[in-house]
């Protein structure tokens, strides 16, 4: 294996700009690892190299001829194929889309685009986003680099095995309930959901609308806060996007990494794996939990249980209201403007196309949501389920609000739990029971559904599988997320010697 | 289409049956850039070629709500006296059809930006006031074009095409309460609340309005019961209804149909209905749609609109002189009384009278071009007032070349012929037809003098003081002059040479 492709992305930016790599030499070493071993993994949907190689080029020429580049002009980077990107084909995981070349670039494959990053290619998801172990896309079934009998996460399950499978090195996911920061708790990653409407989301195919955000995975926090800042930013084009100035998130990881958490108040959520919330947690992920809290204390944060009992409710909530909203999201795939057609032969009514084309267009989970959502929206029905959830939503909302306001205005600055109560399961452990499925995102729900940000970061190994440690902020305070994460992955590097990833076996094997 | 229908005499519905009707009317609005995304608006492009990620309803597009259309709905909410709301939110609709990209129409549900207005609508000298329910803001669907069959309607056709361009354009839904009480009246009254609603659309200038471009389309309900009934009787919708002769006939039709059905004791069905503009009456469309739950939600993909209330006020301070103020106004500068404007208003006139005046002529004249000559050419051939080929400059014209004497009103009415024919203004046509009124020119003096040597019984009858028998000569000049010559000059002429003065 190249070192190329176990060097971190900001130490790539610093070889490219000091010019001891080529992009076209960094391009071509994650291109050959992603031929000799993404057969066996299945993280990528779609590469071209031709393109890889020819942006690379460009970036090496632009160099060359002195232009001022970004510090990520030339790094790899491969995006989950829920972002549109203009004439490379994006499915979003699902037949119905197979073949369609989107007509334009989302608003953060633009930005990453203008910054020079070289796109290798597009990563396997759970069809529309929807699941936690990637088994849902309707193409591959994608390992998990750590054991490959074990599913990567999901729905973000082709970008976190690309980049902790050394295929690439950092990539974009997208998190609704969860989708990025389980995939990067399960395969040992840094994975932060930004704050709801801090990253646009024009070019992302809807899933659900109100809680869809994309962000960063990365090896390192300090790598996440920097393709963080690179897609953040108000876009014109999204009317939920926050008109707020890009967060300094680079920085605050950098302060964080020299390990002083003094005076940081963290609140440890008792619903999300607490004393009497411990069902459905693995021992091993409980005990990592606990060793990462207490290493918080000797870094110098004030630590405290903060009860939040309407994230009790945050699982039923969050299936109704993301179910309704796709719904609506995915009515758009008829069979009219684009991707698949079933059924035209000239005999067949409209209706009858439109209904066998997402018959066989639409893989299982995806219809029981549509069907799920659809029943939730139905007249006579509406109050008592999307209205119902829309009212837990705003208790969950009001829990985040009182533990970072506080009753006496001392609340805490970061809330704390596992990112996911278990480690990664076998592949097929799950397929047959969706509750158990949807039971992965169980810690990760309430963030998503009060659009606060939230990060997930390595702490330690379960059974040799990596553990994930979520840090839950207030809405535009994502530089405290990456502080704390930096502040652990600091503490923890040193006390083991090396980088968390460096514990793959492939990697130690090699 | 029900050629079919039994028909009650219209007079005769009134002695058993009382109307209640109500209208939606969707107004395009003339904004530059469609409601959600920047594609152009403009009318009669190339199909496909105004549209975009998001008016196709591309994966991961996104709405942006268009400003100017947001202000141009309070507006009209304003000038309809309703209330605007402080916190207005966009909801989906969902249904599947091919013309609505996204698989729902982004339209306003139960947060719509205006409500609980009113209109005052007069008829025959009467005033009825409609109650507005609401006035919200959507987008409009793309159009469907059906091959092959004969109606032009998807029944036989053997595929479709989907015109895009109007997707995504504003539209406007005025949707009045229900209007009861109109009577034998309710044909004129919906007919008249439409006129008077697009006058103020006009004045606000908020949508070009044109009725056959589909600038502004009407549903109309129509119900009866019998009189003295406690209860409405059951509702027909009767769709895309699309001039404003159409609205009176729809509803005409309608009631006379309906008592038909009761009185045969036929229950009326609550359904949408096809208006059909060559016979005027309406047939039943797809009755699938009773069954569509829409399932309404909230648009997440746009924040709610909250209108500042200090702009508002601002913007009903700057509200335009509105068409019953302004008619007023008219009424009094021009001198007539207020059942001479209600001609004016029924005619759909006083837009254009007013532009006449304003181009020169005199308010009576004005009127009696426009109320006759031209109001008996539009009724000839089944059109607008207003969609003659013939400007309200065009008749100051006409009516200036009459004033000086240079044609006189049979001749203006040859010249308007011209005119209308595409030849060109009225002093052109004039000019190329040759049809101006001659003066004393030696052609004339020629004729008049022909005229009295070709009769002298006649001329001495006058000479000895029959100045009546002076006609006849009148008569000769104008027969050999074929019209063009004025007779008062003639007249004149005649009896400079004649009777001496």
């Amino acid at each position: 294996m190249s070192e190329l492709t176990t060097t971190d992305a900001a130490e790539l930016g610093r070889l490219l700009t000091a010019g001891e790599v080529s992009a076209v030499d960094v391009t071509q070493a994650y291109l050959d690892r992603i031929e000799a071993e993404d057969g066996a993994i299945g993280a990528y949907l779609h590469v071209d190299a031709e393109a890889a190689l020819r942006s690379a080029e460009q970036v090496d020429a632009a160099r060359a001829d002195g232009g001022a580049l970004g510090p990520l002009a030339g790094i790899p980077l491969a995006l989950k194929d829920v972002v549109v990107t203009e004439g490379v084909p994006t499915t979003s995981g699902s037949k119905i889309l197979e073949g369609w070349r989107p007509p334009y670039d989302a608003t953060l494959a633009a930005r990453l685009k203008t910054a020079g990053t070289v796109l290798l290619g597009k990563t396997n998801m759970d069809e529309f986003a929807m699941g936690s172990s990637t088994e849902n896309s309707a193409y591959q079934v994608t390992r998990n680099p750590w054991d490959h009998d074990r599913i990567p996460g999901g729905s973000s399950g082709g970008s976190s095995a690309a980049v902790a499978g050394a295929l690439a090195p950092w990539a974009i996911g997208t998190d609704t309930g969860g989708s990025i920061r389980q995939p990067a708790a399960v395969t040992g990653l840094v994975g932060h959901k930004p704050t709801y409407g801090s990253v646009s989301r024009y070019g992302l195919i809807a899933f659900s609308s109100s809680l869809d955000q994309a962000g960063p995975m990365a090896r390192t926090v300090l790598d996440a806060a920097l393709l963080h800042e690179a897609i953040a930013g108000h876009d014109p084009l999204d009317s939920t996007s926050i008109a707020a100035p890009v967060p300094v998130l680079a920085e605050s990881a950098r302060r964080g990494a020299e390990g002083d958490l003094a005076g940081l108040r963290v609140g440890v959520v008792t619903e999300l794996g607490g004393d009497g919330h411990t069902d459905g947690y693995e021992a091993g992920v409980l005990a990592r939990f606990t060793e990462t809290v207490a290493l918080l204390e000797s870094l110098g944060a004030e630590v405290r249980p903060v009860s939040c009992p309407a994230f009790d409710l945050a699982l039923p909530a969050y299936y109704l209201i993301a179910p309704s909203e796709a719904s609506s999201n995915l009515a758009r795939f008829d069979g009219v403007r684009y991707g698949l057609r079933v059924g035209d032969d000239g005999n067949r009514d409209l209706d009858e196309v439109m209904a066998l084309t997402r018959e066989q267009g639409f893989g299982p989970e995806v219809k029981r949501r549509i069907i799920l959502g659809t029943y939730a929206l139905s007249s006579g029905y509406y109050d008592a389920y999307y209205g119902q959830a829309q009212k837990v939503r705003t208790l969950i909302t009001r829990d985040f609000t009182t533990a970072f306001d506080g009753d006496d205005g001392h609340g805490v600055d970061v809330l704390v739990s596992p990112t996911s109560p278990t480690v990664a399961w076998p592949v097929g452990a799950r397929v047959d029971d969706p509750i158990a499925m949807y039971a992965a995102d169980l810690c990760t729900l309430p963030a998503s559904l009060a659009g606060v940000p939230a990060i997930s970061v390595p702490c330690g190994l379960s059974d040799g599988l990596p553990v994930g440690f979520q840090v839950m902020a207030p809405a535009l305070a994502d530089d405290r997320c990456y502080k704390v994460a930096a502040a652990l992955e600091a503490a923890q590097d040193a006390a083991r010697g090396s980088r968390f990833l460096d514990q793959l076996p492939v990697r130690s094997a090699a | 289409m029900s050629t079919t229908d039994r028909l009650v005499d219209f007079d005769e519905v009134l002695t058993r049956y009382e109307p209640v009707m109500g209208l939606e009317t969707h107004v395009e609005l003339g904004t530059a850039s469609k409601m959600f995304c920047g594609c152009s608006t403009t009318f009669g492009a190339e199909p496909n070629t105004q549209t975009c990620p998001t008016c196709l309803g591309l994966p991961g597009s996104l709405p942006v709500a268009n400003a100017a259309a947001i202000e141009s709905t309070i507006r009209i909410g304003l000038a309809l006296g309703c209330r605007i709301a402080t916190w207005a939110r966009f909801s989906r609709k969902n249904y599947f059809y091919p013309d609505i990209p996204k698989g729902f129409q982004t339209t306003q549900y139960d947060e719509p930006l205006c409500t609980a207005g009113h209109l005052d609508v007069e008829v025959d000298g009467e005033t009825y006031r409609v109650e507005i329910e609401r006035v919200h803001l959507e987008e409009d669907t793309g159009k469907n074009l059906h091959v092959g069959g004969s109606t032009g309607r998807i029944h036989g056709a053997d595929h479709s095409l989907i015109d895009y361009n109007r997707a995504g354009i504003p539209l406007v839904e005025i949707v009045t309460r229900p209007i009861p009480g109109a009577g034998a009246k309710a044909p004129e009254v919906a007919k008249a609340y439409v006129t008077e609603l697009r006058e103020i659309l006009v004045a606000l200038g908020v949508s070009e309005v044109r009725m056959e471009q589909g600038n502004l389309r009407c549903d109309v309900n129509t119900s009866l019961a019998p009189i003295g009934s406690l209860e409405w009787g059951t509702r027909t919708e009767t769709k895309n209804v699309n001039s404003l002769r159409s609205v009176e006939r729809a509803v005409r039709f309608e009631m006379r149909r309906q008592a038909a059905l009761l009185d045969e004791g036929v229950a009326i069905r609550q359904e949408t209905r096809h208006f059909h503009e060559d016979t005027g009456s309406t047939s039943p469309g797809r009755s699938k749609e009773e069954a569509t739950d829409y399932r309404y939600f909230p648009e997440p993909d746009l924040v709610p609109v909250a209108p500042d209330e200090e702009w508002v006020a601002s913007l009903l301070a700057a509200l335009p002189e509105l068409p019953a103020a302004r008619r007023t106004r008219l009424s009094d500068e021009w001198g007539i009384s207020p059942t001479e404007m209600a001609w004016l208003v029924n005619a759909g006139a006083v837009e254009l009278v007013s532009e006449t005046v304003a181009a020169g002529a005199s308010p009576a004249d004005a009127r009696k071009w426009w109320l006759g000559d031209l109001a008996r050419r539009a009724n000839d051939t089944g059109t607008e007032l207003g969609e003659l080929a013939v400007t309200p400059k065009q008749v100051a014209e006409l009516i200036g070349l009459i004033s000086a004497g240079t044609i006189n009103d049979q001749l203006a009415r040859q010249a308007l012929d011209g005119v209308l024919a595409g030849e060109g203004d009225p002093a052109a046509v004039v000019e190329a037809r040759g049809l101006a009124v001659m003066g004393e020119s030696d052609e004339l003096v020629g004729a008049v003098d022909a005229a009295i040597e070709g009769n002298p019984d006649v001329a001495d009858k006058v000479r000895g003081g029959k100045v009546q028998a002076i006609g006849a000569l009148v008569g000769a000049v104008m027969k050999t002059t074929r019209g063009k010559a004025d007779a008062a000059t003639v007249k004149r002429m005649l009896e400079e040479r004649l009777v001496g003065s």
